[in-house]
Order: C-alpha cells, then structure tokens, then sequence
C-alpha cells in the first residue's frame, strides 16, 4: 500500500479511578484512538514491554514490539507509582523515550505542571478531561512518529555501512594465510 | 406514556438539575459522549460515581469517628471524591468537597465533621434526582428498541 491510510493510533490510559478510566476511554474511543486502559503506573509498564521485575521467568515476560503504543496518558496522582514517576520511567528507557506522555490532573499546581514538562511530558490536562482536548494529542503522535522514523533511517544507514564493512572484513579473512603473507611483504617492499 | 412525555420529563429533570446548581457543564459533556453505539454511557458513569461515593462516605465518617483523626486520610479520600464528583459533573457535592479539603488542611474536626453532613445532604438529593433520571432512560431505551423491533 503506497498511501498511509489514517490508521487507528493506540493510546495507553493510565488512571487508578474506575470512572475516570471509562471517561477517558470514551473520549479516546469517541475521537477515534484505539485504547488500552490501565489502572497503575506498573501495569502500564507491562504493556510498554518494561518489565519491572528482573526475575520473572523469560516465558512470562512480553515479546518485545507486542504492543505498539503511539502515546500514554497518566493520571498525576496515583498511589504507589504516580503518574510522574511512570513519566521518568518511560523517558529512562531507550525503546520507550520516544513515545510522547501526556499528564492529567484534577489539580492546577504551576510547579506541578513544570516538573512534568521539564520531566519531558508533552501537554499537561487538567480534569476533567474534555472532548477538545483529545485534538491536542495527534500532533504529538505525529510527532512521535516522525522521530521515530528518523531513528529508524539512522538504524537502517548505521547498519548498511556495519554490513558492507563486515563484508569487507569476512572477504579478508577468507583469503588464505599464504595470500595473506604475500600481500604483506609487497606492503613491506614498498617501505 | 409515549416517547416523547418520557423525553420532556428527562429534559425537565435534566434542567432542573443544572439551575438548581447540582450539575454543571461536565455533565453536558457526559451528555455529549452517549450515542447510538453507546446508549448506556451516561448510566454506566453514574452508576459508577454513586458506588465510589457512598464507599467514600463510609470511609470518612470512620475516620471523623475516630477520637484522634488522621486528616491525610481524610484528605485522600476527600481529593477521591471531589475528583470524582468533578468528572460527573456532580457541581454541588464538589462545592462541598472543596470546603471539606479547607477544614481537613485546617485540621478542624468540627468543620470536616459539619461539612460531611452537607457532601452527604448533597450526594443523596443528588442521587435521588440520578436515579428517577436512570429510570426515565431506560424506560426510553426500551421505547426505542421496541420501535425498531
């Protein structure tokens, strides 16, 4: 398919309150996201593919890729981990930087909102969510994306020119030793 | 009684509510959210803020009951419930809760024990109101799928 279709972009919803979750589903489902909600911060790690603890067993932890999550909404206060450190938690981790954070909070606190926007998140809202709310979210995916796909040019050029370097490298190394030796000397003659 | 009685008594009720200050605008958005493929919406989210609500409550008088009050829990379970009553659309109970969160931060127990009589004088009118609402919607609903049937 040469033309990317407006495809269903899937946001994980963080919220430790029952109602609050259906809200924000709703509102999601309503602006057309797809949506996974969750009720705590560790739970939304699970899904990222971040598994927080070290001695599970490798069946039970996720297949990395599983779940593609274009954009994570948290709750700000949430027992345990807030939604703030699930903030640094995401932004710590090298797969999951990228993935744009978006805070909410019943509460209007400017130091507050500084801390998450200098911790990285993209939009602080403050709750009641509302339906025009959910149009600030698609530039910040968008946004996403397009680094996202920068990274895996950068991937793929990185790895092109590892490709061709090893090429050469396996090339030199299947030349028998005698050759070896051969061209060592001339390289010596020419001194 | 025909669908539409039914409808203008929903829209009266509704009304009614907004003047008399027990719901604000959020509640509009609530309105707002509820459509043909989901026809249940606002009832699911009532039914859920009067569950948590009376939890709540239970919770709190508890802990006013107590001869020493651990106001952080109070105030925990106050912020619960003012967040919940702000995502309903609840204006009046969270009026009250604000006033509550004052007396909590204050440690006024007498303040926390008079404004928990006013958050609940507030939740049941509210939903008393909620729950003939509810009803009205379903018996609607019910008029709806009989027609298409």
């Amino acid at each position: 398919m040469a033309v990317v279709a407006e495809s269903q972009f899937h946001v994980l919803a963080v919220d430790d309150s029952l109602m609050d979750r259906k809200l924000i589903e709703r509102l999601l489902k309503t602006s057309s996201f797809q949506v996974t909600a969750v009720d705590s911060g560790s739970r939304a790690l699970q899904v990222l593919g971040l598994s927080e603890d070290l001695t599970s067993s490798p069946a039970v932890y996720p297949a990395h890729n599983e779940i593609e999550v274009n954009l994570v909404i948290t709750d700000y206060c949430m027992p345990g981990m807030t939604g703030y450190d699930l903030l640094k938690k995401i932004k710590g981790s090298s797969s999951l930087r990228d993935i744009p954070v978006v805070i909410m909070s019943s509460e209007n606190v400017p130091s507050r909102i500084n801390r998450c926007l200098e911790g990285g998140a993209e939009e602080f809202f403050l709750k009641p969510v509302q339906l025009s709310d959910m149009k600030r979210l698609r530039p910040h995916i968008l946004k996403g994306k397009s680094k996202e796909q920068q990274l895996q040019q950068e991937e793929e050029e990185e790895e092109e020119t590892s490709i061709s370097s090893n090429k050469r490298k396996a090339m030199d190394e299947e030349l028998s030793p005698e050759r070896r030796r051969l061209r060592l000397s001339n390289n010596n003659s020419l001194i | 009684m025909s669908l539409m009685v039914l409808r203008e008594q929903l829209n009266v009720l509704v009304n009614s509510m907004f003047l008399e200050g027990l719901l604000d605008a959020q509640f509009r958005q609530l309105q707002m959210l509820q459509d043909a493929s989901n026809p249940g919406f606002v009832a699911e989210v009532i039914t859920l803020f009067c569950e948590d609500s009376e939890r709540m409550l239970t919770e709190l008088t508890k802990l006013l009951d107590q001869a020493v009050v651990d106001y952080q829990k109070v105030d925990a379970y106050v912020h619960q419930l003012k967040g919940s009553s702000s995502s309903v659309g609840a204006q009046s109970v969270k009026l009250s809760c604000i006033q509550f969160k004052q007396f909590c931060e204050e440690n006024n127990k007498e303040g926390c024990l008079s404004e928990l009589n006013m958050v609940k004088h507030q939740y049941y009118s509210l939903r008393s109101k909620f729950e003939t609402m509810l009803q009205l919607e379903q018996r609607i609903q019910a008029y709806d799928s009989e027609q298409q049937n």
